[in-house]
């Protein structure tokens, strides 16, 4: 006998629907009611939820269906958002109770992320509270474009048509402003069953659906088929000798033979084939996968594409941004504010984020906005946040699922919002306008005087843990104690704090050497000798630094052993490159170019430091750094 | 318009998509296999994210205290499915809280089985096979759900999850819960496994009137009333029935907040 398959056959769209609202507005009770009406709470669990409530000395207790944690069922009140299944006549409903309380915004937030569409609850009596235009204001920067409102607690206000009226122009109003058109606003009693399932017979003036129908009415929200191919890279496998792409569709499709691009990196290849498993039989292999597919394709070329790149077409590919102007919610408790170094989710992709000015902070109250330096937890604000590497992305209005970022402060999501816009690489310097240097009031004789020598630049290059820094430093106290005035800059130092914004790529690196070059050269004119050790690998970036510095510029090559300074792996840098754990890594999987002519050479492997610190002095004296011969001052730090 | 198959590829591809992430961002992780009708279903799923392997281990926490035919099913198929297996056992009973209900206290060892095999391979992340419509704690779970020290769930503090961004930053020691099908309901299990063929314990099928809902161990978990024979008869009483799936797991009614407490303390 076969036996007719009942729900799980039946073409019944699945919808998520978040209920959002402030705190004892009864989004608790509307969905114990709701639940109750349509028949989805077993016999067995009522009678839980029974002595649940008389063990506390309450009248039947709704709230206790959700609020399953020990300590929410104490205090009343929702601590972290849930979900529960039940069905309206043509729909199969999930319902995710989120938090109201202003403390749990961040559980609010992880459930109506995932909400396809929205119930805003309003408490008749209280009518739109701030809490109400804040869960408004974060449906719309969430996405959630169906919203339903729902005016509880009739019963409170006598059921009185002119409460019920004026509540509802004010929060269609507000919506309006935001771009979000309620689709209903429900006069209802949950506590007594008006207008939930039941049309409301003590509300004969309002003629639209019951909750019910209006739930029976929201779409699931599919990934846009319709949009351009945007396809994540959420990692590349090595299987059976096959180089495998794997990640999802978010958007558009993909087909074989299709030629696509990688972004940011900008290397194209052609589908050859969409993998599955189990593997299909000769002839019934995939040729066309859709937006929320799980792709796992090959390609007919040999390239280095990696996680966090984008795939499109060549012909809509997204920006490779630098530059990122974002609205977002704050929720962490450290304020969001220039400086703040983040790291920014896009998609698959992971990059460092600073944030390079706070334009606005938003007042979800009043919809206006405000100038402020910072955006606070719980708040909403745009700012504009310059990434260390470039990161495929688009404006939310061209693609709502990669125009949209998450922050991570200290390993822990804060933050999250929408691309308002993209700015590439090119267009992050400023122009020097409007700039007048400003001179030092010494003279150079001055600081001789001083000093006791010139200002100039000493450059050590070399790869990670050959020494650098422990001569520079040597050289330092060598200088210090002898009456020099003698500052280093050392690379990884200023990386924690001036150059925080930079990465590893090339245009990284070349930038980091810019900059160091800049202050450098900005300290040797006033008399330092400043100390660099950084092992700036490009010949290139090298010979932009010496044009920078222009005279008295020494480049020293600190030449230790590739096998010698992994042995030594001070920072345990190589142990991690040679695990994959850092790519790009200088002298593993990243070129060193050593300088052609230096103008000193230091094999730190077979000179001890006190000998290699003589050499740099002595190379400073030959070039008449020194003006006057040092005091044989307390050499005591070698 | 969506169809049932449509529903469970968005299923799949979401379950896919975890397994993805997780396997890219944490350095060592395992897969915990129960052997009942959730995990397998975690397996398959993870040999379709990695197109037919299970690039890391899968961890069966022997408490000892299960059904003959689990045992039978889990030698069969970790060979057949060319699984990297490592069973470890769970530490005996009188090693548990004793202020612990006595099904808890029983249930608790495999919390302690756990810790003991997180340290002991420093595994810091577990695939585990909940389900939000399993059990009301679990419905408010993260998909990765970071773990202190002891294995403890921190439910006051969990983070924000949006948009399918995951935390996956642990201080030292630390471990992550990954959850691949959260978000699925017994009943999409029960689809997909017909769907996909997947290989089935008989206990799960009615004998003498009764049949399992789920599978714990022996001498704590108890068959309901059913005549369902095949995966057919399971949907259809699936779709009609009052009776809650784990009313057979005789821990999660002791107290009202025994089960609660065992999560807490790090329990699936």
């Amino acid at each position: 006998m076969t036996l007719p398959l009942p729900v799980p056959a039946a073409d019944r769209p699945l919808v998520r629907i978040v209920i959002v609202g402030h705190v004892d507005h009864g989004k608790s009770t509307l969905i114990g009611r709701l639940l109750h009406e349509t028949g989805g709470i077993p016999a067995q669990k009522i009678e839980q939820l029974k002595a649940m409530s008389a063990r506390r000395g309450m009248p039947f207790e709704w709230s206790f269906l959700l609020d399953s944690l020990q300590a929410e069922r104490d205090q009343g009140i929702t601590i972290d958002t849930s979900q529960i299944r039940f069905q309206t006549p043509s729909r199969d409903i999930i319902l995710i109770d989120a938090p109201g309380h202003a403390e749990f915004l961040r559980n609010m937030i992880t459930g109506a992320a995932q909400a396809d569409a929205a119930l805003l609850l309003i408490d008749a009596a209280e009518g739109v509270r701030d809490q109400t235009r804040r869960h408004g204001y974060l449906l719309h920067l969430l996405g959630v474009k169906q919203v339903t409102v729902v005016v509880n607690k009739m019963d409170r206000v006598g059921f009185d048509e002119a409460a019920f009226r004026a509540i509802e122009s004010e929060i269609t109003a507000y919506l309006a402003d935001l771009g979000v058109r309620a689709s209903a606003v429900i006069p209802i009693s949950a506590r007594e069953g008006d207008g939930v399932s039941v049309r409301g017979e003590r509300t004969p003036w309002y003629d639209g659906p019951t909750v019910l129908e209006a739930l029976d009415g929201f779409e699931p929200a599919r990934a846009p088929q319709d949009l351009a191919l945007r396809l994540p890279v959420q990692a590349v496998y090595k299987f059976d000798d096959r180089r495998i792409v794997a990640g999802r569709i978010e958007t558009g499709s993909l087909k074989v033979g299709e030629e696509i691009v990688f972004q940011p990196s900008g290397k194209t290849a052609v589908v050859k084939t969409i993998e599955s498993w189990p593997v299909p039989a000769a002839g019934k292999e995939k040729a066309l996968l859709n937006a929320g597919a799980a792709a796992a394709i090959t390609l007919d070329r040999e390239i280095f594409v990696e996680r966090g790149e984008i795939v499109s077409t060549p012909a809509s590919r997204p920006h490779a941004a630098r530059r990122l102007r974002v609205r977002l919610f704050w929720l962490a408790d450290e304020p969001l504010e220039t400086g703040t170094v983040v790291i920014a989710r896009l998609a698959t992709s992971e990059s460092r984020a600073t944030v390079a000015a706070v334009h606005e902070v938003v007042d979800p109250g009043h919809l206006s906005t405000f100038e402020s330096k910072s955006i606070g937890r719980n708040q909403v604000g745009e700012v504009e946040l310059v990434l260390s590497r470039p990161i495929a992305a688009d404006p939310h209005g061209l693609n709502p699922r990669t125009g949209r970022v998450a922050l991570e402060l200290g390993g822990r999501i804060a933050g999250g919002g929408l691309v308002i816009s993209v700015l590439d690489g090119e267009a992050t310097r400023a122009e020097p306008r409007n700039i007048t240097p400003v001179s030092s009031a010494m003279t150079e004789e001055e600081r001789v005087g001083r000093f006791g020598h010139e200002g100039a630049v000493v450059w050590l290059t070399g790869l990670s843990g050959s020494g650098k820094s422990t001569l520079a430093r040597a050289l330092e106290r060598r200088l210090f104690h002898r009456g020099g005035m003698a500052t280093l800059l050392d690379g990884d130092t200023l990386r924690a704090g001036l150059n925080s914004d930079l990465g590893f790529s090339d245009a990284d690196r070349a930038e980091n050497n810019r900059r160091l070059a800049e202050v450098a050269n900005f300290l040797k004119n006033l008399g330092h000798i400043v100390l660099v050790a950084a092992v700036s690998p490009s010949a290139a970036a090298r010979g932009k630094v010496r044009a920078i510095v222009g005279e008295r510029f020494f480049e020293v090559h600190v030449a230790t052993p590739l096998d010698v300074c992994e042995a030594r792996d001070p920072k345990g840098l190589y142990a991690k490159a040679r695990a994959g754990e850092i790519r790009g890594f200088t002298g593993i999987d990243a070129p060193y170019e050593a300088p052609a002519a230096p103008e000193l050479v230091i094999e730190n492997d077979k000179l001890d430091p006190s000998a290699g610190v003589d050499r740099l002095e002595a190379m400073l004296a030959q070039a008449g750094v020194f003006r006057r011969p040092f005091s044989a001052g307390d050499d005591a730090g070698l | 318009m969506a169809t049932a198959d449509d529903r469970l590829d968005e299923l799949e591809a979401q379950s896919i998509y975890i397994f993805r992430e997780a396997f890219a961002r944490m350095k060592r992780m395992a897969l915990l296999w129960s052997l009942g009708k959730d995990s397998n279903v975690m397996i398959w799923l993870a040999r379709k994210a990695f197109l037919g392997h299970v690039p890391f281990p899968v961890l069966h926490v022997d408490t000892g205290k299960k059904f003959k035919e689990m045992y039978a099913f889990r030698d069969h198929y970790g060979k057949e499915w060319n699984l990297d297996l490592r069973v470890d056992p769970c530490p005996p009973l009188e090693q548990m809280d004793p202020t612990l209900p006595p099904a808890t206290r029983s249930a608790a060892r495999k919390t302690e089985g756990l810790k003991l095999a997180l340290e002991k391979y420093g595994f810091d992340a577990l695939v585990a096979g909940i389900r939000r419509d399993e059990e009301a704690t679990r419905a408010k779970e993260r998909v990765f759900s970071p773990r202190g020290l002891e294995g403890d769930w921190n439910v006051r503090e969990q983070p924000p999850e949006f948009w399918d961004h995951f935390n996956a930053t642990l201080p030292a020691g630390a471990h992550l819960r990954v959850h691949p099908i959260l978000h699925w309901t017994e009943l999409d299990i029960w689809a997909y496994t017909k769907r996909e063929g997947i290989p089935v314990i008989p206990l799960y099928f009615s004998k003498d009137g009764k049949r399992y809902r789920s599978l714990g161990d022996e001498d704590i978990t108890f068959p309901v009333r059913s005549d369902a024979a095949t995966i057919d008869e399971i949907l259809m009483e699936l779709a009609t029935t009052k009776v809650p799936e784990r009313s057979g797991r005789a821990m999660d009614h002791e107290a009202e907040d025994s089960f609660e407490r065992l999560r807490v303390a790090g329990y699936l």
